[in-house]
């Protein structure tokens, strides 16, 4: 909602000159004002989508309590620190920076307003008004893996990557270690078209993938392109960020979900609360903000099963996306048995496990 | 389906947008008149394409939509270049930022919804011939319009008399001019023409390719047609090459990732098309390939009439 301050004083000034009363009540039960900063357009039906699904979840979850704003398509840069200080200095109490290229402005911005809070995703620093959290959408990527090497026929899967950063390939890899735990030959076949957000490329590089013969597909792109070409072919993939069965009612196995309104509904909360105290959390399946969406038609019992079971796996500790013994691709052992990659160096994870064609 | 054939598909496809929107471009250009503003025509033919198919459940009204919003949007274009006399160049960026919030502004009740798709008509007899069958005669109607259009804006402009006429006044305005031909009036035809492919070219990517809308889901083919255009030299069947073997590049270095056969990063590869571009922009401003390039006399220049 746009709401000026000047707006704002304009209508307590004619409020008081009416009857001084009211204006004071009004004070008391101003709503606190969050902003979001989206790093995409909130349609993209991916990563922003997902934040602005949250976004509302808070309206709707706290009423009148608050009051959300939001600015899309920010460009990680300069332009990030101006639209990040103009919410701070229009009164917002609450800001989400929701990429990770926001990091140095969203620090920048909090060092002047010490108090508005800001809540960072997938960064790394704190300060007493800056936290960050991260999901740990590895785990979902282990789940899918393992449900990728019972379907497929041929052994190998297609993987279409946005950008090589830690975090896909830290997808990479969880996919490619649970799908061997299946089957030790698995092999994750890794097409790059280096964006995040072009539906048409990422139909090409599914075409691609599956001319070649391979017979499933999972993604780390944004738009559900790559299903709706497995819908096409009678072939099978997996949704990303958002329940896509919408377009692959009998291609899309089950999808991972981003899942933050809980989580923006509880920090909101303990802002209004003055509970609110910086933190860094990586959530993951077991807080919810990592969710799959319900399988699909084609996924036999058995393969829901075994599903279910990584799930529960991981949600108890029992099941570890990266438990060694890990060899990387040159076959050099990489972590040994019964140990685990710790957060730190998952964080910055730049080898391919064996078997990964990338 | 033998494997090679398939790819020779998958480029089809994906060179199609920029083949409509080439060919739309080239036929402005050749009148004289630059749009820069093909990537914003191009989302508000998507965008429209996309929800009349989407709210009347026929593509076969989301089409032609398509073709009109593209059409008003040059018509816009053409208001202001053309009668207003604004510069062509400011005036086609602005085109493209209007038309990116414009779609996105269309569009939002229409994210996360999905149509169906075109149906592929194989044409009876004809698709069953080995190898040329599914790369010719087994597509959408979008593809077969595409290879209709090529053939029609190449004879319209090497054999027609209007085409002449169109030539005449991206050579020579005041020429034309002189001669008794309404410059103007040539040249919103052109552009409007230009616009008119451009949603074409939209439309495909939303109704047929890829059969959704997100938020600037052209990611940039816009300015390839720009490009394509240019490395034709202004030419319709060199479109149609440039865009298959822009679109071949494409597809071919996705091909090749995935056989793991890629001995350069995929970057170096997707920026090809666009060094190709550079290239032949580098020799067309050499003096002796200067005329055989053929680059219309009078793009981008404002004309008024002087009596």
């Amino acid at each position: 909602m746009k709401l000026s301050r000047r707006h704002l004083l304009g209508t307590a000034a004619a409020g008081s000159a009416l009857a001084a009363l009211p204006a004071a009540s009004a004070r008391a039960q101003s709503p606190l004002k969050v902003g979001f900063v989206y790093v995409g357009p909130k349609g993209d039906n991916g990563w922003s989508f997902r934040h602005d699904v949250a976004r509302l979840a808070v309206e709707e979850a706290l009423g009148d309590k608050v009051e959300t704003r939001y600015v899309e398509n920010v460009p990680e840069g300069p332009d990030a620190e101006r639209v990040i200080r103009q919410l701070a200095a229009t009164g917002q109490g609450l800001i989400y920076t929701t990429s990770f290229g926001f990091m140095n402005p969203t620090l920048k911005v909090a060092k002047q307003f010490p108090d508005v809070k800001f809540e960072h995703a997938t960064g790394y620093v704190t300060t007493p008004n800056v936290a960050v959290y991260n999901a740990r959408f590895y785990e979902g990527r282990s789940v899918i893996g393992t449900m990728a090497a019972m379907m497929s026929k041929k052994g190998v899967a297609g993987y279409i990557g946005s950008v090589p950063i830690p975090e896909v390939v830290m997808g990479i890899d969880a996919f490619t270690l649970a799908a061997q735990k299946v089957n030790p030959d698995f092999r994750t076949v890794v097409v790059w078209v280096n964006s995040w957000h072009d539906p048409g490329k990422e139909a090409d590089a599914a075409k691609a993938l599956f001319d070649q013969g391979v017979d499933i597909i999972a993604q780390h792109t944004d738009s559900a392109a790559p299903l709706q070409v497995a819908e096409q072919r009678g072939l099978y993939g997996f949704g990303q960020a958002a329940d896509q069965s919408a377009f692959a009612p009998e291609g899309q196995l089950t999808a991972i979900v981003d899942n933050w309104g809980p989580y923006y509904i509880k920090r909101t909360q303990e802002v209004i609360d003055g509970t609110w105290e910086t933190h860094d959390v990586w959530y993951g399946l077991k807080e919810g903000m990592v969710s799959l969406a319900p399988y699909g038609p084609a996924v036999p019992p058995d393969v829901a099963a075994a599903a279910d079971k990584v799930k529960a796996g991981i949600i108890d500790g029992s099941y570890q996306p990266f438990g060694g013994p890990i060899m990387d691709q040159s076959g050099a052992k990489r972590v040994a048995e019964g140990e685990t990659i710790p957060d730190g160096d998952l964080l910055k994870l730049d080898w391919y496990v064996k078997g990964v064609q990338a | 389906m033998d494997p090679w054939i398939a790819a020779v598909v998958t480029i089809i496809g994906a060179a199609t947008p920029l083949l409509y929107a080439a060919l739309g471009e080239l036929v402005a250009e050749r009148s004289g008149v630059l749009n820069l503003g093909v990537e914003g025509m191009m989302l508000v033919g998507a965008v429209t394409g996309f929800a009349v198919t989407a709210t009347t459940g026929t593509a076969w009204l989301g089409i032609p939509a398509a073709a009109l919003a593209g059409t008003l949007m040059a018509l816009l274009f053409a208001v202001l270049t053309l009668t207003l006399l604004a510069n062509q160049v400011a005036t086609g960026l602005a085109l493209t930022i209007f038309g990116i919030g414009l779609s996105a502004l269309i569009g939002s009740g229409f994210v996360g919804r999905p149509v169906p798709q075109l149906p592929t008509l194989p044409i009876p007899i004809l698709s069953a011939i080995p190898v040329l069958g599914p790369i010719l005669f087994d597509h959408d109607v979008l593809i077969y319009l595409s290879f209709v259009m090529t053939a029609l804006v190449a004879w319209f402009l090497a054999r027609s008399r209007a085409g002449l006429v169109l030539r005449a006044v991206g050579e020579n305005d005041e020429a034309a001019h002189g001669l008794g031909h309404g410059v103007v009036k040539v040249r919103y035809a052109a552009v409007l023409f230009g616009g008119l492919m451009a949603g074409l070219g939209g439309a495909f990517l939303s109704v047929s390719y890829t059969p959704m809308w997100i938020e600037q889901m052209t990611a940039g083919r816009g300015w390839i047609a720009l490009a394509l255009v240019v490395f034709a030299a202004w030419r319709p069947w060199r479109v149609l090459v440039g865009a298959y073997l822009f679109g071949g590049v494409t597809i071919f270095q996705l091909q090749a990732q995935g056989l793991g056969l890629l001995p350069v990063p995929s970057q170096v590869l997707s920026m090809l098309p666009y060094l190709a571009t550079i290239l032949v922009l580098v020799v067309s401003s050499l003096g002796p390939w200067r005329r055989r390039l053929n680059a219309p006399a009078c793009l981008g220049r404002p004309f008024r009439a002087t009596r």
